[in-house]
């Protein structure tokens, strides 16, 4: 703590060289970040947003978009990963785009992530009371039931969703969907025109 | 009154006061082109091929501050506009582009002449539209010709499907127009301002960098002033030169990859930079962490939010319009009584002075070959300095930049973003159509002269008196620098073999064509070729094929890592 407040008044060269590379560091550090934005809700706008990512390099971990309550409008919300420099990028990339109304970094402060899953199980014989014990502990619903498989709908945040597919045998999930996240800002922070 | 889409897209032109419109018909555009032909607001220019059509409409555009129109048709017509729309683009050129598109029902049926033009065009636009019914377009052109010339101006599509063009409704040009996620920001935020005066006013070892912002932001003379009033040394980019009086003393030149010694120098070494609508790009300042290795505080005014701290970090980043933000500084600047310190800027511009006697741009004109420098050098005491000067890329681009001092904005009109060879000639013609009686210089070489030599016709037709200055050295002079300076003089494909007798071609088209191979007949040549007010006169300079580009600052290296002449190899 002292040496920061120390780099804080540099007296010397050497203090500002310390700190300068301190922010450097911080400056490139790669963090996951989430994006939330308002759109117009138009033909095209979705690519115009994915071909920013890919033009100019961005990475996409996630992306989800949908209409909100006004229909002109649609909510996207995008994780990415990089550095402080290159999401400064991409925050200011993203509000240059003409029909982008709104954008947020929702992981800038307290916020909430939630992600749905769709896994499709075999479930047979003694897997099949198992299966319906751990959608039972990860709260999930088996909301589609065959003589062999079930379907587990299952929300969360993504670790969440993570740990149970490694908590489930991997040689019975048939398939899984998921739908990517969607994030809010928690108490009064809101996203709106 | 009830109108076709057709007529509603020429009426809307003639609302923008369109007075030229650059294009090539077919098959999608024919109602629009049925349109035009019945009435004579808008003149047509017809070039030989759309991307030319795109380059004069920029050219326009880029000596004007009018926004630059073209016409094209759908699938190759839109697809040949593409180099020069994503030329428009890297420049910040307020453009509007309507291409026609494939009927409404044959959309996404691989029809005749079909592609996909919104998607092709959406990476090199500042915004797009597929327009969907007859009712949208009067609305959409407002919008695209709003988009191209406010914030950082750019190239804006319309595209419209033919159908589209024959239908009918009300017609009725809006007034105003308003998108609300489109605010650009025009004031610079006051208390940035006033940091950014006191950081100038502490400076000492000042530098002025200005690039193309204040080109197109009309800003030169609010920046020359400033300028003045502080006493620095100001540098200008490629795209701004002329943003700043080049004959000027405070004046150090254009920086940058082929920038002057001093202006490379004043840059890295400077402790406070203003940073004035330019962007910090990698021909500009070479390695971005070279550039950091030496401490300075920069403020940055850019109309574009990310152009700021995208390369270098900054430390007084100004959004707003560059005209509106320096006339804010100067107001404040003529406010107060302080000046910065004049000792320190006094050994400051020493220093300066010192690293100008090493005289970066001299070269000797011998009896023997024509030397490229001094065609351009002719070229700017002929014209008087007066001349709109369009060029080409490629080594006589850098020489005209170099050697040409543009004492006005707006005279210097290169693919500066992009480097667009075949640019020059296109670009030409919309200058000289802007500026009807106004000298006009197309400085280009042999191998970008080629890439859209056909508008030699155009040119005839329009009755266009450009001058072609083609300084002939038989080969991509600026690969060959490279291949001689970094590729072991392994000139791959770099010569081209069986040019064609400029002169001939030229007179082929219906010009004067003349070649000039002394150095004693290279004044004469020009003088002559200015005297000519109704002809497009095309002077073949053969000059030293050996000469290259200097200063040079490697790509990915330091700027003060100069390479100044052959003997520094």
């Amino acid at each position: 703590m002292g040496k920061i407040q120390q780099a804080s008044e540099p007296s010397t060269a050497l203090d500002a060289h310390w700190l300068r590379g301190l922010l450097a560091i911080q400056n490139k550090t790669i963090m996951r970040h989430v994006i939330s934005l308002l759109i117009e809700n138009e033909a095209g706008a979705l690519s115009r947003v994915s071909g920013l990512f890919s033009a100019r390099g961005y990475n996409i971990e996630s992306l989800t978009v949908a209409p909100t309550e006004d229909a002109s409008l649609s909510r996207m919300t995008i994780v990415t990963s990089g550095s402080d420099d290159v999401v400064e990028q991409i925050t200011k990339q993203l509000n240059k785009l003409v029909e982008v109304v709104k954008v947020v970094d929702l992981s800038e402060s307290a916020h909430i992530e939630r992600e749905l899953m769709l896994v499709k199980v075999r479930a047979t014989g003694k897997d099949r009371e198992e299966m319906k014990r751990m959608a039972d502990i990860f709260r999930g619903r088996i909301i589609d039931v065959t003589d062999t498989s079930y379907v587990i709908e299952l929300t969360g945040n993504q670790a969440k969703l993570d740990s149970f597919v490694g908590a489930i045998d991997a040689g019975l999930i048939l398939e899984t969907v998921r739908s990517g996240i969607c994030g809010v800002g928690r108490g009064d922070r809101v996203l709106k025109v | 009154m009830v109108m076709t889409g057709a007529e509603i897209v020429i009426r809307c032109l003639q609302e923008e006061k369109v007075d030229y419109l650059f294009g090539y018909p077919g098959g999608a555009v024919l109602y629009i082109y049925d349109e035009l032909f019945k009435q004579d607001k808008v003149r047509h220019v017809l070039v030989r091929h759309e991307q030319a059509a795109i380059h004069a409409a920029d050219g326009y555009a880029r000596s004007t501050e009018k926004v630059g129109v073209a016409l094209v048709t759908s699938g190759p017509g839109a697809t040949n506009a593409v180099t020069g729309i994503a030329t428009a683009f890297c420049d910040s050129i307020p453009m509007v582009v309507i291409s026609g598109q494939v009927p409404s029902a044959a959309i996404g049926q691989d029809a005749f002449q079909e592609v996909d033009t919104v998607g092709i065009t959406r990476p090199c636009v500042k915004h797009n539209f597929l327009v969907r019914d007859v009712r949208d377009i009067a609305p959409t052109i407002k919008k695209a010709f709003y988009l191209a010339k406010t914030g950082r101006p750019g190239p804006v599509l319309v595209d419209i499907p033919k159908d589209i063009t024959a239908q009918k409704c009300e017609f009725e040009y809006p007034q105003t127009v308003s998108i609300r996620s489109y605010n650009p920001v025009v004031k610079g935020h006051q208390g940035q301002i006033k940091k950014a005066l006191q950081l100038l006013l502490e400076a000492r070892r000042p530098m002025i960098y200005a690039g193309g912002g204040v080109v197109l932001g009309d800003a030169a003379d609010k920046l020359t002033a400033l300028t003045r009033k502080l006493g620095f040394p100001c540098t200008n980019t490629l795209m701004g030169l002329g943003g700043y009086p080049a004959t000027d003393p405070q004046f150090v030149g254009m920086l940058g990859m082929h920038g002057n010694y001093e202006a490379n120098m004043g840059m890295h070494y400077c402790d406070v930079l203003l940073a004035v609508g330019a962007r910090f790009d990698d021909r500009v300042i070479g390695s971005p962490d070279h550039f950091a290795s030496e401490p300075r505080k920069i403020i940055h005014i850019d109309i574009d939010p990310s152009s700021i701290s995208k390369r270098v970090k900054v430390d007084v980043p100004i959004v707003g319009d560059v005209g509106e933000v320096l006339g804010e500084l100067l107001a404040l600047l003529e406010a107060t009584s302080e000046r910065p310190d004049q000792e320190s800027l006094g050994s400051w511009w020493k220093q300066i002075d010192e690293w100008r006697r090493r005289d970066c741009l001299k070269f000797t004109q011998g009896e023997g070959l024509i030397k490229p420098q001094y065609v351009i050098q002719k070229l700017w005491e002929v014209t008087a300095g007066e001349a709109f000067v369009t060029s080409d890329v490629g080594q006589h681009q850098m020489w005209a930049a170099q050697y040409y001092k543009f004492d006005k904005p707006r005279r210097w009109v290169n693919s500066g973003g992009l480097g667009t060879m075949g640019f020059g000639l296109p670009a030409a013609m919309g200058v000289q159509l802007a500026h009807p009686g106004s000298p006009v210089a197309c400085v280009t070489g042999e191998g970008s002269i080629q890439m859209n030599i056909q508008e030699l016709s155009t040119c005839k037709q329009f009755r266009l008196p450009i001058k072609v200055i083609l300084l002939n050295n038989g080969y991509l002079g600026m690969v060959r620098q490279w291949q001689e300076l970094f590729h072991g003089n392994r000139y791959s494909e770099s010569y081209m073999d069986a040019l064609p007798d400029f002169p001939k071609l030229a007179a082929a088209y219906g010009h004067v064509g003349i070649r000039v191979d002394k150095p004693g007949d290279v004044e004469g040549a020009l003088r002559e070729a200015f005297k000519q007010k109704n002809d497009l006169v095309f002077l073949d300079f053969q000059v030293d094929a050996t000469e290259n580009v200097y200063p040079m600052v490697q790509g990915g290296k330091g700027l003060t890592d100069m390479i100044l002449s052959a003997e520094d190899l």
